[in-house]
């Protein structure tokens, strides 16, 4: 039976962290907990709930911040940030359906996982967004980190620490990140009958080009076919994505521009506002794999671009196997029906042949979470580095141990 | 500046390290003669001087690593050095240190425009990615004021910014990966062609480190394809209250320039001075804005700025017309410090940020703090992100002044903090806003720094004397002060 501690000040926090360090009480941290199947499970006998640390605090959209209590739901953050026309440009998932869970979960959270959407490549990741920070380390002891403005080298910037450390180095309460202007109009040029190699070259135009690209997805046509977005689903076959954001003369003027540099490589359509919006909320939530009756293994791999129609090629002959790409080839999401494995002996060849990548299992059952490495295994320093790092912030393994990698 | 005691024994066995140097790092790579060491002897930071122990300049990671081992088993500190621009004393030399120079690591290793990234060594100069790829369409986007001589390797360190950060991020978002050397002699490939990391964000944490934590002995960064077309306004204000009203009201209406500067009076009168740019001299504050991209879009954003300008009350708006236009606007702001530098025999520069909405106040107290220190102050100021470089303007010939100049420099960063700001935007902590560190951090906040220092360089031998105001051992930080062996109830509440 897991007992909850739920703190309600950060003096609380304090105290919680203060003794469970004393008597090697490991916690799951939990906002929401939209976010408990991913990682690798955690089995504590407490769990640290910081459902209190909620509220938006600050926001002042001339000056571009918002800060907030950690577990400030997702939904109230992009609600107050619609309200004044702004966004967080790295476009978080919400993979509420993906993982059967009721919501995009906490701002903290998606902080702490790092997950950005389709406009990382433009706009960078969670962690270029995350200005600042309260926490308590492991060790029981407040600290902070960066600022509320949007340009500070001031120290170490653990902000980038914290992103993605899944709360294994500090439990934080409060969060400051920077927050965008969003686009007035957005479209996406689509580009059919285009296979995995020949779409992401045309992605590769298309980003290489000054078009401002904010989004580059290809999808086979299994997938395609599976969208809510008519345009897409109807013509049966596989297609090339790219979307301009931004202000209205400047996106037509962008469109076409796009349009006339992939004329050579076939027919091409356009996906004006609304369905623009649906199509790449479908690629950022990872709809296509989020259908009620599938639950295959679900896999996040990065690689660069140019890897990405081998890595897809390469792990095609696993049973159930279907993937698409997001990030210009940069990001595939991988859908295989190995319940067991995992097939990750194939998909982290495959990784591994690219020189240049990691792969996540995303979606699996907590037994197959617990019995092959979640996170891509570290090279020995590099996982020396990270034990190291982590002793600094929580030497006796309070805070989610475990939770990226064993021992850590 | 109190720098640490130098350890007199390595001092005294300078000769004996310098030939056991000479056996990993053959030829001219080690440099002992006085003469040779003198132009290492500070870096951009020039009030500070110390002549290094011993210049070494190796060619190869092997030879870095092999360095550092050596450093390592003896108990030799070593100070990173790239271009030795940095304006916060980031490569000061230490009088029993090594300076380990990466000049020599000066070739662009692989440019792939398909993946978008260049791979380089640590002693490129920033602007020479840009050059390199620009036929191509392609640029490098970070770009610093002494981005002709300053180095990809130090801007990794410094987490260098420039005049258009705010629309395309510092040098941490435009990095894809690293190779680092440990102080364990150990060579790490952190990140690569791909995004984002497995584990945690270590490209992340050691961009922007100082050169505390590590050698970059190469570089992954971004390359962008370079934006269609650029136009600029010139915008003049009668109060520095209504440019800043100006800035709020283009971001208001979702605009992100690609620069936007502000000048005040006295940094207008002497960039105009200087360089004759057309600037109007009868303004307070000058602003230029700076729109890139489709030029569908930056003919329309042009239009809504001028219209936003004219509503918060500009009394002056030039518009670029043409390429030659667009650069004189930006020769005067280019040519600020050396402008200053002109009006005045020294000057220092500052880099604080501070939110933005706060610089009319800042401003005015400046102005009050500038006649208490009997000193003169003009600003430049990256308006879009609250980036402040005040330049004090001091006669190091005069005694007292230079100290007077740095207490003033102080005063402003304080302020800066005070408002809600940082320490520096831009250039670094260093040895110049070192001490200054206990204004935005308290001692646990700087613990749990060291710590981090800690896994990386537990006997303190990588750059020593920078950024943390007070060295603690590694084995005092890691000691654990238990409080509490009860689990504080019923304060807590418990389901």
């Amino acid at each position: 039976m897991t007992q909850a501690l739920k703190p309600e000040t950060p003096a609380q926090l304090l105290d919680a962290i203060a003794w469970a360090n004393s008597d090697r009480k490991p916690l799951e941290l939990v906002g929401t907990g939209t976010k408990r199947g991913l990682g690798r499970p955690m089995q504590t006998a407490f769990t640290l709930d910081l459902s209190a640390f909620t509220g938006i605090s600050l926001h002042e959209p001339a000056e571009l911040v918002l800060s907030a209590g950690a577990a400030t739901p997702m939904a109230e953050v992009e609600a107050a940030l619609e309200a004044a026309g702004q966004e967080l440009a790295f476009e978080p998932p919400d993979f509420s359906a993906l993982l059967r869970v009721p919501g995009m979960g906490t701002l903290g959270g998606v902080l702490a996982a790092n997950l950005s959407g389709p406009r990382r490549i433009k706009q960078g990741a969670a962690r270029d967004h995350f200005l600042g920070f309260e926490a308590v380390s492991g060790r029981g002891q407040a600290f902070k980190s960066g600022g509320r403005v949007v340009k500070n080298v001031t120290g170490y910037d653990l902000c980038k620490l914290m992103a993605g450390s899944w709360g294994t180095l500090g439990a934080m309460h409060g969060v400051t990140v920077k927050v965008l202007p969003r686009g007035a109009k957005t479209r996406t040029v689509l580009l059919f009958d285009v296979d995995a190699a020949a779409g992401i070259a045309a992605l590769t135009d298309g980003l290489n080009s000054p078009c401002e690209v904010s989004g580059a997805a290809w999808l086979p046509a299994s997938v395609a076919a599976r969208s809510g977005v008519d345009m897409v689903a109807r013509e049966g076959a596989p297609v090339a994505a790219l979307r301009v954001e931004g202000f209205g003369p400047s996106v037509e003027a962008r469109c076409g521009m796009l349009r006339a540099l992939l004329k050579d490589r076939g027919a091409t359509e356009e996906l004006h506002s609304h369905r623009s919006h649906a199509f790449w909320r479908e690629v950022r939530d990872v709809a296509p794999f989020a259908g009620a009756d599938d639950d295959r293994i679900v896999w996040r791999i990065s690689v660069p671009p140019t890897e990405a129609a081998r890595v897809i090629a390469a792990t095609a002959g696993i049973k159930g196997a279907e993937a698409y790409c997001d990030w210009g080839g940069g990001l595939i999401w991988l859908a295989v029906d190995a319940p067991r494995t995992g097939a990750d002996g194939l998909v982290r060849d495959a990784v591994a042949t690219t020189g240049s990548g990691w792969a996540q299992l995303f979606r699996g059952g907590d037994a197959l979470r617990a019995a092959i490495p979640v996170f891509q295994p570290e090279p020995a320093p590099v996982a020396a580095l990270t034990r190291r790092i982590k002793d600094g912030f929580d030497p006796n393994r309070v805070l989610n141990p475990g939770r990226m990698n064993e021992g850590v | 500046m109190e720098m640490p005691a130098p350890d007199k024994g390595v001092i005294a066995r300078r000769a004996a390290i310098a030939e056991e140097l000479r056996a990993i790092v053959p030829g001219e790579g080690v440099i002992v003669d006085e003469d040779e060491l003198r132009p290492y002897e500070s870096d951009g930071l020039t009030a500070y001087r110390t002549l290094p122990l011993i210049v070494c300049l190796p060619e190869t990671v092997e030879q870095v690593a092999a360095v550092m081992r050596y450093c390592k088993a003896h108990g030799i500190k070593i100070v990173p050095r790239g271009a030795g621009t940095s304006l916060s004393g980031g490569s000061l030399p230490l009088a029993d240190g090594i300076i380990l120079g990466l000049g020599k690591f000066n070739r662009i290793l692989e440019v792939d425009y398909d993946n978008r990234c260049a791979r380089v060594q640590p002693g490129v100069t920033n602007l020479a990615i840009t050059t390199a790829v620009q036929a191509d369409g392609f640029y490098y986007a970070p770009d610093p004021s002494s981005q002709i001589a300053c180095s990809i390797g130090g801007n990794v360190a410094e987490n260098s910014g420039g005049v258009h950060c705010l629309k395309y991020g510092l040098t941490t978002n435009n990095l894809l990966g690293i190779e680092l050397v440990t102080m364990d002699g150990e060579i790490l490939r952190i990140g690569g062609k791909h995004l984002d990391s497995a584990g945690y964000d270590l490209l992340g944490l050691l961009t922007g480190s100082e050169g505390l934590l590590g050698v970059v002995t190469e570089v992954t960064v971004r390359l962008l394809p370079k934006p269609s077309s650029a136009r600029a306004l010139l915008v003049g204000f009668p109060t520095s209250e209504a440019a800043g009203d100006c800035v709020a009201g283009i971001i208001a209406d979702g605009i992100i320039p690609g620069g936007m500067e502000m000048m005040d009076r006295p940094a207008i009168k002497a960039a105009e001075a200087f360089v004759q740019a057309g600037y109007p001299l009868d303004v307070e504050a000058l602003l230029i804005v700076e729109l890139d991209g489709p030029e569908a879009e930056v003919d329309h954003l042009i239009e809504r700025v001028r219209a936003i300008a004219e509503e918060k009350g500009a009394v002056s708006v030039r518009v670029s017309e043409s390429e030659e236009e667009r650069a004189r606007f930006w020769a005067g702001r280019k040519a600020a410090f050396p402008a200053i530098g002109r009006i005045s025999p020294d000057y220092y520069c500052m880099d604080g940020t501070i939110p933005r909405g706060q610089l009319p106040l800042v401003l005015r107290r400046m102005r009050e703090l500038s006649e208490h220190h009997g000193l003169g102050v003009a600003n430049v100021f990256h308006a879009g992100d609250g980036n402040l470089h005040p330049l004090i303007m001091y006669d190091a010939n005069k005694p007292g002044e230079l100290e007077r100049a740095e207490e003033f420099g102080g005063d402003i960063l304080k302020l800066c903090v005070e408002v809600g700001g940082v320490l520096t935007g831009e250039h670094g902590v260093g040895v110049e806003k070192r001490d200054l560190m206990g204004t935005m951090f308290n001692a646990d906040d700087l613990a749990q720094q060291q710590r981090v220092k800690c896994a990386f360089d537990p006997d303190g031998l990588l750059n020593p004397g920078k950024v943390f105001p007070i060295l603690h051992r590694c084995a005092e930080l890691g000691r654990m002060h238990i409080h509490r062996g009860q689990l504080p109830f019923p304060d807590l509440p418990r389901f």
